[in-house]
């Protein structure tokens, strides 16, 4: 409590200068130091802003606790946890998505099933919000890079033995269990976006153990466009054709096939490829822009 | 009412998590630390919403041929909005980290407050 009390007393110190103190600055600046200058305020905002300082903290915790109890109050309400009466589950649409979803969509893995099948669109959004986020961060780094820093100064972290040896028995089978989860996702817990994270952590231990040289020859920023924007093609043309189909009852060329194959429902597991490739390589581009501002 | 909030620690949990992310978000004058507070509140919304989806006694929703029956799965509903939303999170931060590199690279700070300084002389330079 004491020490609570010392910090925030001490919460705006060395943040904010006060006129008097503004003299003996521009002292200081006329001598050539350089260092950090606090704000400075008149005298009539003076007292208005220690106020202020004083009281954010202590308001900010207030706030918390008011929402925390309103919440409580909101989690008072709520069935118990693990219990089956909660509204959702006493819907019809998760019976329906449970009990005939591996016959509508071939998928034994349900979650995949309504993820790629029944709210297909939802997904489309979602990797669209990838490409867009992917899309300002070039924007924001990439194509207004700093002139002034050489790249020398970035220098990319140095690859030691230990983290060598360790990458060339970790990388093919992070990168394999990364393509089982992507090519799993219609039968088990998996799907495109955890078996694309999975692959692009790969890509990233190994950007990290051997240097970017050796994946640069492969993956540029001109590939990275082409195949990230094949993909999501890919991924709109399909759904467009089974939505067009699908809504007018006609047949498709994509059948859902035997549950619990490899090769089965029907647009599921290409779906999830083209999902796979776009996070793994939006994964490994945020980390070669955030590393060293290039792809 | 506490053998309610024991029952359903799971979401008490995430209520206080959510509002550790927010006090977070507030309190802190890095930007870094801003981005690792919204993130905490993500995590919060996520915990919230699998624990909704969780029934006890039943198996998660992966069918096998035998059993189709809906009393025996849990809701899958909930894990595909986490699904969206980790997807969401994600961009949402290395937009924000960008952002933050950038305005590093223009203020070479990132403290909040000596942003607010630099802002707050240029406007006055322009004046």
């Amino acid at each position: 409590m004491k020490k609570f009390k010392e910090w925030l007393r001490n919460w705006d110190e060395d943040r904010f200068m006060f006129a008097e103190d503004k003299e003996m600055l521009e002292e200081e600046e006329e001598s050539g130091g350089d260092s950090w200058r606090p704000m400075t305020i008149s005298g009539l905002e003076r007292q208005e802003f220690r106020l202020f300082t004083r009281a954010f903290p202590v308001m900010a915790g207030i706030l918390a606790l008011v929402m925390i109890l309103f919440l409580l109050s909101a989690v008072l309400q709520l069935p118990a946890f693990g219990s089956a009466d909660t509204p959702p589950a006493k819907s019809g649409t998760i019976r329906r998505y449970v009990e005939q979803g591996m016959q509508e969509t071939g998928a034994v893995n349900i979650v995949a099933g309504v993820i790629l099948d029944y709210r297909a669109f939802d997904t489309l959004g979602e990797s669209h919000v990838l490409f867009a986020a992917a899309a300002a961060v070039f924007i924001l780094l990439l194509f207004a890079r700093d002139p002034q820093e050489s790249p020398e100064s970035k220098a990319i972290l140095r690859s030691d033995p230990i983290l060598r040896n360790t990458a060339k028995v970790l990388i093919p089978i992070i990168i394999l269990f990364g393509s089982y989860v992507v090519f799993n996702g219609h039968l088990g817990p998996g799907g495109g976006f955890s078996g694309g994270a999975i692959i692009g952590s790969g890509l990233i231990l190994y950007d990290m153990a051997f240097g970017p040289d050796r994946l640069n020859k492969i993956l540029t920023l001109k590939s990275y466009r082409i195949i990230v924007l094949c993909a999501l093609l890919f991924y709109s043309g399909a759904k467009c054709y089974s939505f067009y189909c699908g809504a007018n009852g006609l047949e498709t060329i994509f059948s859902p096939g035997t549950p619990g194959r490899i090769f089965s429902a029907g647009l599921i597991l290409p779906l999830n490829i083209a999902v796979g490739v776009v996070v793994a390589c939006t994964m490994y581009g945020f980390f070669a822009l955030f590393t060293r501002e290039q792809i | 009412m506490w053998t309610i909030l024991w029952n359903n620690r799971i979401q008490v949990a995430a209520v206080i998590l959510f509002a550790v992310g927010f006090v977070t978000l507030l309190l802190h004058r890095n930007l870094i630390k801003k981005v690792i507070g919204l993130n905490i509140m993500d995590t919060a919304a996520y915990l919230f919403l699998t624990s909704i989806g969780y029934i006890q006694g039943r198996l998660s929703p992966v069918i096998t041929e035998a059993d189709t029956a809906a009393e025996h799965y849990v809701n899958p509903l909930p894990a595909g909005l986490v699904l969206t939303g980790i997807v969401v999170s994600v961009s949402v931060t290395a937009v924000m980290l960008a952002l933050t590199i950038r305005i590093y690279r223009r203020y070479h700070t990132l403290n909040l407050d000596e942003i607010y300084r630099y802002v707050h002389d240029e406007m006055e330079g322009e004046k």
